[in-house]
């Protein structure tokens, strides 16, 4: 494999990984916001704390790690996008710093603030949301180069059918996967309340998640026909995606094995990723960088590789020992500890 | 000074770094405090400093958030506002980058662990070989960020032709000149700025009438730490002084308000400078100092800002900056001896009123001291951001709209800063020292 390639995959898996962490998160955080407001909130709040106490610096290191990360193989990536960016970037940005603040301010300095969740918990829906107008803009049309600047079409972003799909495709996957797993969480704390609340959850945001990767991909078509062929050429990855959701779905709703479920949940997830990925190979954005036109120098890039592979050694055992102490652990999960 | 994009852009930058350097000094710092404190608790089976490190890290754990947050905007308005650069330096110097994030990621990870995991072990030491983690973990991306940064001051490690950039050696970019002496004085700075900071607390809160036990115990830790890594941050100033004579010697004329290149050379501590004539007034000077200091005997010769081409020196502000630094240097090394000197030898005046204002004093100057030193290696630098490659308006991006960003983020560390001292006042008061030991049932 050339460097380029090991480059991108290395970077989506984190990606994915940021994603599917942070999906829990940002739904968790929402789920926290509505218990409260509703009055459900003592028994999902619970869960949700103990699970997310640990976990909230981890997930953020994964969304540095990809921006570090692409700028450090893709320099050219740095130029487009961080010139096109500083507008939408910026707003991003302040959602998450103000996201992770508030929450250690919640949680750590102990004062159960409405305000406070109420910040935490819509800002986890936004970024989300205007994250993954990042991946729509990837797919060209909305960064032009024009003479010697690089220019980012905000009104052609807000009029496309297309973005709001992705917008809303965003939304609802972080509903659905936030809920699947809470759902195997509070079953795992023998909390059975919460767990019939948000099993119930789960299922009621699973077909809209469905619906939004069918009209994300009905509307790639009018938008990006390159890359929405390319995407029929790799359409196995997207029908295996179609039938792990359809698995976990049944488990979710015979009340089954909620951990299968999840993983279920986790493998769709990583199927229609991985499709949406490799389809969209070689460009990194339409029409002007591709992973060969804008990789750094091969020296840099295999440093990079063994940094990264020392790198994991180091994380792998530290990660292993983080969730068992935590996650696996049957006493603290329950709340013994 | 006209506000264009340039302009906006690097006071947008300095606006999130001062802002981040702030969190990042006590991160790079308290968690040398806590493995001290406990440490000690398990030598000496005292109860008190298990609860100082307990206390700390309680707290540190509200400044870490920030610091992450801020340090999430820096790595991407890097790129952001900085492109050209960034698409540039990137291909030499991604690989510390990319590491600090690793080294972040670690301690992030420990830290969870830590904090979590109290009254988990039997063994006490158990918990404590946690802390190692975090404290590597931070000094280690301390350690590559910095590289980054005397990368920006002395690049090498690559070739430049015809504007492409072909010959490049990751590790020689990273362990460039400036690194050794840099890295060095900004990790003893930190540790110093966390000790002193956390002494100044200690020391407004015996003031406030608290003379138990524990306070004790707290201020003499913190004020034993503090001389050593006063010393130390002072010795390792005196090397960077060094350095910068032989690799930049343009900012070091500049700080200096250096003009001739000349053989026992004065020390310039304040005064004014006449722009026209470049001549200085009612400044303290001290014969022989500067060449002592550039160079390490009286005699050498300490080059002058007329070798250089007047478009390329530093503004010339930055004097006042190093002599703030300094001269915060040593009022905390003095400060920290008189503690130690009244602990030892004159017991007596260890608890003197002013003797203690004069720590609580420290804390602040110490943070602030940072913060000068920072500018003035920054815009020291200038007019360039990668010295004698690419000049810093050369950097900078094309986009509109820097303007409304500056206000946004500076909205954004105007609430930060607010809620986060709020939150921690809060935490304090909810639960003082008094409360936590009686409810541990630990002997005040
Ligand atoms: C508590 C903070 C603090 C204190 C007391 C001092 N410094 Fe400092 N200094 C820093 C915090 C700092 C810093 C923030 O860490 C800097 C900014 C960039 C860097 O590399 O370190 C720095 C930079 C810096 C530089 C520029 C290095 C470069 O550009 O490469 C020099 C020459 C000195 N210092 C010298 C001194 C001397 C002679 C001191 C005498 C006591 C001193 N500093 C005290
Ligand atoms: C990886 C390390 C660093 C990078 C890549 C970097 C980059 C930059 C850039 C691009 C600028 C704007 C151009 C300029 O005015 O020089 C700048 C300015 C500045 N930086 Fe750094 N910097 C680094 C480290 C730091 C750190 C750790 C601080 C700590 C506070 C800092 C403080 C400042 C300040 C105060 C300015 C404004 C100087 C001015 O007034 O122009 N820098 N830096
Ligand atoms: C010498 C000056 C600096 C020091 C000592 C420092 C140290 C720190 C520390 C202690 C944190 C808290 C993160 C944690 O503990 O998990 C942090 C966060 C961060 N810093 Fe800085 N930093 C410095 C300057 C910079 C600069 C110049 C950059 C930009 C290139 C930067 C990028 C970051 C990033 C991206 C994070 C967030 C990482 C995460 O999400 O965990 N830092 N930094």
């Amino acid at each position: 494999m050339s460097i380029e390639v090991i480059g991108i995959t290395v970077l989506w898996i984190f990606l994915y990984g940021y994603v599917f962490v942070a999906s829990v998160d940002f739904g968790a955080g929402f789920f926290s916001y509505y218990g409260k407001v509703t009055g459900k909130g003592e028994i999902i709040n619970a869960v949700i704390n103990r699970y997310l106490s640990p976990v909230w610096e981890v997930t953020n290191v994964f969304l540095i790690f990809f921006i570090v990360g692409i700028v450090g193989f893709f320099p050219d990536t740095a130029y487009y996008y961080g010139t096109a960016l500083l507008v939408p970037g910026s707003i991003a940005l302040v959602l998450i710093a103000i996201r992770g603040s508030f929450y250690a301010f919640n949680h750590y300095g102990h004062t159960t603030n409405n305000f406070y969740l109420f910040l935490y918990g819509t800002t986890g829906l936004l970024i989300p949301a205007s994250l993954a107008t990042i991946l729509t803009i990837s797919e060209g049309g909305f960064i032009v180069k024009q003479g010697n600047e690089v220019v980012l079409l905000m009104e052609k972003l807000f009029m496309s059918p297309y973005s709001w799909s992705v917008v809303f495709l965003a939304l609802v996957s972080v509903l659905f996967i936030s809920s699947s797993f809470l759902t195997y969480y509070a079953h795992k704390a023998e909390d059975h309340g919460a767990e019939e609340l948000l099993r119930i959850w789960a299922l009621f945001w699973s077909f809209p998640t469905i619906f939004a990767s069918f009209l994300v991909f009905v509307s790639l078509r009018n938008h990006n026909l390159e890359h929405f062929n390319s995407m029929l050429d790799h359409s196995w990855y997207f029908t295996l995606s179609l039938a792990f959701f359809l698995l976990a779905v049944g488990l979710i709703m015979r009340r089954k094995s909620y951990g299968l479920a999840f993983v279920l949940v986790m493998l769709q997830f990583a199927s229609a990723f991985f499709g949406y990925g490799k389809s969209h190979l070689p460009y990194l954005l339409y029409p002007y960088v591709t992973i060969h036109s804008g990789v750094t120098n091969p020296v840099m890039g295999e440093a990079l590789i063994w940094a990264f592979i020392g790198g994991l050694s180091l994380l792998v055992p530290s990660l292993y020992l983080l969730l068992k102490l935590f996650l696996f652990d049957a006493k603290y999960v329950k709340g013994a500890k | 000074m006209e506000l264009d994009t340039f302009m906006l852009s690097r006071i947008l930058t300095a606006l999130t770094l001062g802002f981040h350097i702030i969190f990042a000094t006590i991160g790079v710092g308290v968690p040398v405090m806590i493995m001290i404190a406990e440490w000690m608790g398990i030598r000496k089976k005292d109860p008190h400093y298990f609860l100082l490190a307990r206390r700390w890290a309680r707290g540190f754990t509200v400044t870490v958030a920030v610091g992450v947050v801020t340090g999430t905007c820096i790595g991407l308005q890097l790129s952001l506002l900085w492109p050209r650069f960034m698409q540039m330096a990137g291909q030499v110097i991604a690989l510390p980058l990319f590491l600090e994030v690793f080294a972040f990621f670690f301690e992030a990870i420990f830290l969870g662990i830590y904090l979590y995991t109290w009254d988990r072990f039997r063994n006490r030491l158990s918990h404590w070989l946690l802390v190692i983690p975090v404290v590597i973990g931070s000094s280690a991306s301390a350690f590559f960020i910095t590289t980054v940064n005397a990368f920006m001051n002395t690049p090498q490690g690559f070739r430049f032709e015809n504007g492409v950039i072909t010959g490049i050696e990751p590790i020689k970019a990273m362990f460039n000149p400036a690194t050794p002496t840099k890295v060095a004085h900004v990790l003893s700075s930190a540790y110093l700025t966390a000790a002193f900071v956390l002494a100044a607390i200690t020391a407004w809160f015996i003031l406030r009438g608290k003379r138990s036990e524990y306070y004790r115990k707290a201020l003499r830790l913190t004020m034993a730490w503090s001389l050593i890594f006063a010393v130390s941050t002072a010795i390792i100033g005196d090397l960077s002084g060094k350095f910068l004579a032989d690799y930049q010697p343009e900012k070091l004329a500049a700080a200096e308000w250096h003009f001739e290149t000349q053989r026992q050379a004065d020390l310039i501590i304040g005064g004014v400078l006449d722009k026209e004539t470049n001549e200085v007034k009612g400044a303290l000077e001290i014969p022989g100092a500067l060449s002592i200091l550039a160079h390490g005997s009286p005699n050498a010769e300490v080059k002058g800002l007329n070798e250089f081409p007047q478009e390329l020196w530093p503004p010339l502000y930055v004097h006042y900056l190093f002599d703030l630094m300094v001269g915060i240097g040593f009022y905390l090394t003095i400060v920290a001896s008189l503690f130690i000197w009244a602990r030892v030898w004159k017991k007596r005046y260890e608890w003197n009123p002013w003797l203690l204002r004069l720590i609580v004093l420290g804390g602040p100057l110490s943070m602030a001291a940072i913060e000068f030193g920072w500018i003035f290696t920054e815009v020291g630098r200038q007019p360039w951001i990668l010295r004698g490659y690419m000049r810093t308006g050369e950097g900078v991006t094309s986009a509109a709209n820097v303007g409304e960003m500056l206000v946004l983020f500076g909205a954004l560390y105007l609430a930060l800063g607010t809620v986060c001292s709020y939150v921690l006042l809060r935490m304090f008061r909810k639960n003082p020292p008094e409360l936590e030991m009686q409810n541990r049932g630990i002997k005040e």
